[in-house]
């Protein structure tokens, strides 16, 4: 496992949803920094601390952003991740720059590629959680904003896929500002295609435990992250379709406190469940064992 | 109605104006000369436009709605309302009617025809009921068994804060797993604008047909532009509109649209009930492709039409190695 601590203050690509006072973004400070300050409650913390809290702010409760290894590190048993598809990865199909200036976009895949070690946007693979065999998928919010292109596309359906043909349940933590822009109309269908292998998923009785992570918006939101079979959100997590920014733009109004964080979506009926990163694994392993119908954990 | 012009169209708006003249006046030879000088020079317009111009093409005010399409499209259109949840919403209109004399259900994103109907539907842009309303249908006609038609026109879905707390992103999810699993032929066709996940709602087909100005696109221009630069500037709008190829013959292209449907000289608001009948001739094409496939057949045709999207841009890098 590496530390991918530059990437994660590098996050937000195309179209890093918007957030309130107090950003959620991972800790600042450089991989030797001995303290972090918290983007929520602006208190610094001993880094190791934070660490050992699995990137929760003691003071506030703020739920940093995870990296894929971190993600994997604190869901997933040991030793049982097996990746599938790495090597997965899309193309430029509208030839895209930004502005007569800006980077092409294979520059910036490249550059967000360096930056945390993944080929795209999801880590997909077969995994045990508390002893349930899973296919798994994680997605990266530090690879260009967690954004849905052809490839990320097709790593989740070939996942639900795998769900289905391996009777797995799938579990997927989404983290995205939506359809990949530089991919076009190509990005758009990718939600359709999602979508059609997760009715497959459905008809075949096999689970889908969607976890919310921050944020879960745009096409992604309004896709496969809206189609769990249980839905749970990790505190603070913004999920929506609209970007808060474009909301306020079209109401002209500030946006209540809360809007489109977790807590709120429990209250409108949207999230089964919103779980502390703490006891995130315990309430996964409790879902999946009962949703396979495995036999309760003894321990 | 009084004609609406686009800057680029002004050239039109003396000869329509000559035209309507001679034509009241019952000189026939007149109104012919001027017909044809103003297919020639909308043929000209045509041919010289940008992506963004197509795009104010497809939002032009005379260009048919979705309800004028069923209209010249079907007969016996009933009117089915409601969300059975919370509301009905007016920016969609779905229903049941008979095309040929053979009953289907049809749903399409409703932008309104004059100005208070435009606001009263609110421009088309729909809500998580508008949303759940063609669900039901589009569940309805899978039970029953009518092939499903669906027309795109809208700017996207509506973007307030009603919309998220009714979750407009779980209703739009559910409109794409219905027409994903419908066992029934589901055509789609580009009528105007196709904005977003709002607009994909609707177009998860077994052949998606797209009028010539028609498009389907992952953000509006304004939202790219805006995303690119805050600035949001016209030439920054006009800019995003090409790189994002979301134009009819683009779709065809990267093969997310099967069919381009020629409009009239000028654009479909030009000749309205000639669009449209255009585009009829294409979807009875489509539906009589797909009457003789089995609905087992039709779901598995489909998903792999979705696979297809997309998969020649694919590649392998390397070898699957651990991550962690």
């Amino acid at each position: 496992m590496k530390s991918s601590e530059g990437a994660r203050r590098e996050a937000g690509e195309p179209s890093p949803p918007e957030t309130p006072p107090g950003p959620t973004t991972t800790p600042r400070g450089g991989d030797e920094a001995l303290f972090v300050t918290c983007p929520s409650c602006r208190g610094p913390s001993y880094r190791k601390d934070v660490e050992r809290r699995l990137l929760v702010c003691g003071t506030c409760g703020h739920h940093f952003r995870l990296t894929v290894e971190e993600r994997l590190r604190i869901t997933v048993d040991r030793g049982t991740w097996q990746e599938t598809w790495p090597g997965l990865v899309g193309g430029d199909p509208l030839h895209w720059t930004e502005a007569p200036d800006g980077p092409a976009y294979p520059e910036r895949v490249a550059a967000a590629r360096a930056q945390t070690g993944h080929r795209e946007a999801v880590v997909t693979g077969t995994a045990e959680i508390e002893s349930v065999p899973v296919a798994l998928g994680v997605m990266d919010f530090h690879f260009m904003g967690g954004t849905m292109g052809t490839a990320v596309g097709e790593k989740l359906a070939r996942l639900v896929d795998l769900a289905r043909e391996t009777r797995r349940p799938l579990v997927v933590f989404t983290a995205s500002g939506g359809a990949r822009m530089q991919e076009g109309t190509l990005s758009l269908v990718q939600m359709a295609k999602v979508v059609a292998a997760l009715v497959r998923l459905r008809e075949a009785c096999v689970p889908y435990v969607c976890v919310l992570t921050d944020p879960t918006t745009g096409g992604v939101c309004a896709s496969l992250a809206m189609r769990g079979d249980v839905q749970v959100a990790e505190p603070g997590a913004l999920i929506g379709f609209a970007g808060p920014r474009v909301i306020e733009q079209t109401i002209q109004q500030t946006l209540p406190p809360g809007f489109q964080r977790a807590e709120t979506l429990l209250l409108q009926g949207m999230v089964d469940m919103v779980v502390h990163r703490g006891d995130l694994r315990t309430s996964l392993g409790r879902l999946l064992r009962a949703l396979s119908k495995a036999p309760d954990a003894a321990r | 109605m009084p004609r609406s012009y686009l800057d680029f169209e002004e050239p039109l708006r003396e000869l329509d104006r000559r035209r309507d003249a001679a034509a009241i006046a019952g000189d026939e030879m007149q109104v012919e000369a001027l017909d044809r000088e103003i297919a020639s020079v909308a043929r000209a317009i045509s041919a010289g436009l940008g992506a963004w111009q197509r795009i104010a093409l497809a939002r032009h005010p005379d260009r048919p709605t979705a309800i004028e399409a069923f209209r010249v499209l079907c007969t016996d259109f009933v009117e089915l309302r409601g969300d059975r949840c919370f509301g009905d919403d007016p920016a969609v209109v779905a229903g049941l009617a008979r095309r040929n004399g053979r009953p289907l259900a049809v749903v399409g994103h409703q932008r309104g025809r004059d100005p208070g109907d435009r606001v009263r539907r609110n421009f088309g842009m729909a809500r998580p009921e508008g949303f759940r309303k063609a669900r039901r249908v589009f569940d309805l006609a899978g039970r029953m068994g009518l092939p499903i038609l669906t027309l795109v026109d809208t700017q996207g879905a509506w973007p307030g804060t009603e919309s998220e707390e009714r979750g407009i992103a779980e209703s739009i999810s559910g409109c794409l797993a219905a027409l994903a699993g419908a066992p029934v032929p589901v055509v789609a066709a580009l009528l105007g604008e196709g904005g977003s996940g709002g607009a994909l709602a609707f177009a998860v087909a077994d052949r998606l047909l797209a009028l010539e100005n028609g498009c389907l696109s992952v953000i509006t221009p304004e939202g790219c532009a805006s995303i690119l630069d805050r600035k949001r500037t016209p030439e920054g709008v006009a800019r995003a509109a090409e790189s994002l190829r979301m134009g009819a013959s683009d779709l065809l292209r990267l093969g997310v649209v099967d069919v381009v449907v020629p409009e009239p000289e000028g654009g479909a608001h030009r000749d309205p009930d000639a669009a449209v009948q255009a585009l009829g001739r294409e979807i009875d094409r489509a539906f009589a492709d797909l009457s003789e496939i089995s609905p087992a057949a039709l779901r598995s045709l489909r998903d792999e039409r979705l696979r297809r999207l997309g998969r020649s841009e694919l590649a392998v890098l390397v070898e699957p190695e651990q991550v962690c």
